[in-house]
């Protein structure tokens, strides 16, 4: 049996008297693509960012390659963290720097890298996330959304992480920079062993992406013992799930509707 | 009844809560002044830094500066003119400019203009997740935002200071001798009997102090703000407001300890140094 990638046991996280997560436990194995898919406020984003150490779970343990993020030291933790490129909800690009520079800024934060070895991998990355020649001179002010996706993308995979973290890599964007962009998570999967974990609300990402979906339900709307992860399996699968709350957020109705279908479902059976 | 309690607990509670805020900022300090020593600290982020906390500052410094000299020139004249020791003006102003006014006018130009921008500035990167963002890339943001803002605010203070200083005593000079007519000879001669190389050093090294609190504290603010444009600009707010009691608190404690020190030094019936 092999020890998964990413593994997490009976995590639970709390903010003061607020619950995001509670008892989730999940295994990630080397090579999957994972969509995290959920309503706002369900705690998807918080499970990226224990992933990557940057949020300590309150309860419970992170793995990564079996070993507990809470057992590593800053040094550990750091090295980690350089094998996971992250894509943030904005891009989060350094204002102050421009698209050249940050793309460049993890491979000249980690060193022993030569500057044209350096600039050689930044126009790679670049070329491969398909930006023009001369956006490199660009100050992320200057780009439209799906450009700075796409930077943050580049900047993520210059440092040609074994895990990819994707959260919500297409909100906000429109219909054809939605494509554009699960194409580029196919691209990069194909051209290089990662493993990747996708946030979104994007259902069409989850179909054309995914080998393994995993809902979520907010803390709030749950009973005390209920579990959060409300389906855990594959994409083609979610269509006949058994629980209304899943076919509920795959056909984008609202919980009202649901109810009224079930009514209507009862009286017309009667 | 059952109200009594609540006050002791709730006073408690604020206590316990100032103190882990407290201990938070100590720990967040002591990572950002490990950073300074660090082979990654960028030099030309550095150089910018330093120009925008100093040469940024210059103006509004000598513009204030003057007219603190001035108003302490005109409030004070009234008062020793009407018992004949207005040539003493001239060592009365220039100990309190050296002293307090410059190094505290200057921290608190500083803390205005510097400050809140740094706090607004960090404040934004947390809430666009940039620091997050560069934690992801292997890099410490504490050491890599905090240590060059913290070293050029530190480096930068004691120029500025002296700025406030010089333009401090040219505004008071200017009113003393060109308005009010006191005789130069004495004018000077009173300075020279009541301002010490002690007294600048005095003042410049609370400037450092200060200018190291102010840096600290701004960066902490703009770490732990809130989210949103909201919480970006009360971390603004609260970065001037914490720096200016800091100040104010760090002021009376160092004038304190500055005078036990100097009458361990020279005691109270000695020469005084020159």
């Amino acid at each position: 049996m092999t020890t998964p990638l990413l593994e997490l046991k009976d995590v639970a996280v709390r903010f003061g008297p607020q619950e995001v997560l509670r008892g989730v436990s999940l295994a990630i194995e080397p090579g999957q693509t994972v969509a995290f898919i959920g309503e706002s406020g369900c705690g998807k984003t918080c499970l990226l960012k224990l992933i990557v150490g940057l949020l300590k779970p309150t309860e419970g343990d992170v793995l990564f390659e079996g070993k507990s993020l809470r057992a590593m030291g800053e040094r550990e933790l750091t090295a980690m963290r350089l094998r996971v490129g992250f894509l943030f909800q904005g891009a989060a690009l350094f204002d102050s720097l421009t698209v050249f520079d940050n793309v460049a800024f993890g491979l000249k934060a980690k060193g022993g890298m030569a500057a044209a070895a350096i600039r050689e991998r930044v126009t790679e990355r670049l070329r491969e996330v398909g930006l023009p020649e001369g956006v490199e001179a660009k100050m992320p002010g200057e780009l439209s959304g799906g450009m700075k996706k796409r930077v943050g993308l580049a900047r993520a995979l210059a440092l040609d992480p074994a895990v990819m973290l994707y959260d919500e890599p297409t909100t906000g964007l429109d219909p054809v920079m939605t494509d554009v962009i699960n194409g580029l998570i196919l691209q990069t999967r194909a051209k290089r062993p990662v493993t990747s974990v996708i946030v979104t609300h994007e259902m069409r990402t989850v179909r054309d992406v995914a080998d393994r979906v995993v809902m979520f339900h907010p803390l709030a709307r749950l009973e005390p013992n209920e579990p959060q992860v409300v389906f855990d399996g594959r994409p083609t699968a979610l269509a006949a799930a058994p629980d209304p709350r899943v076919r509920q957020f795959v056909e984008g109705r609202a919980a009202s509707a649901e109810r009224g279908a079930e009514k209507h479902r009862q009286t017309f059976d009667s | 009844m059952a109200a009594a309690p609540a006050a002791p607990i709730g006073i408690a509670s604020v206590a316990a809560d100032a103190l882990v805020a407290l201990g938070d900022w100590t720990a967040f300090s002591l990572r950002a002044v490990r950073g300074v020593f660090s082979r990654n600290l960028l030099v030309a982020e550095f150089v910018r830094l330093c120009l925008t906390v100093g040469l940024g500052s210059v103006g509004v410094i000598a513009i204030t500066g003057a007219f603190i000299g001035m108003v302490l020139a005109v409030q004070s004249y009234g008062q020793l003119h009407q018992i004949g020791l207005e040539t003493s003006l001239g060592g009365l102003i220039h100990m309190s400019v050296v002293r307090e006014l410059g190094p505290v006018l200057a921290a608190i130009m500083l803390a205005g203009r510097v400050g809140s921008a740094m706090a607004a500035e960090l404040g934004t990167m947390r809430v666009t997740e940039q620091l997050d963002a560069l934690t992801c890339l292997g890099v410490d943001p504490v050491r890599h935002l905090v240590a060059p803002r913290f070293l050029a605010c530190v480096l930068m203070i004691p120029l500025l200071t002296i700025l406030a200083d010089i333009m401090g005593l040219a505004g008071s000079t200017f009113v003393c001798l060109r308005i009010y007519g006191i005789d130069p000879h004495h004018y000077w001669e009173h300075t020279r009997a009541f301002v010490g190389m002690w007294d600048v050093f005095v003042g410049l090294t609370k400037s450092v102090l200060f200018g190291g609190v102010i840096a600290l504290v701004a960066c902490h603010r703009g770490f732990h703000g809130e989210a949103g444009a909201q919480g970006v600009g009360r971390a603004a707010t609260q970065a001037f407001v914490v720096s200016f009691i800091a100040i104010l608190a760090m002021d009376f404690v160092f004038g304190l300890v500055a005078n036990s020190v100097h009458d361990m030094i020279w005691p109270p019936n000695g020469a005084r140094p020159a």
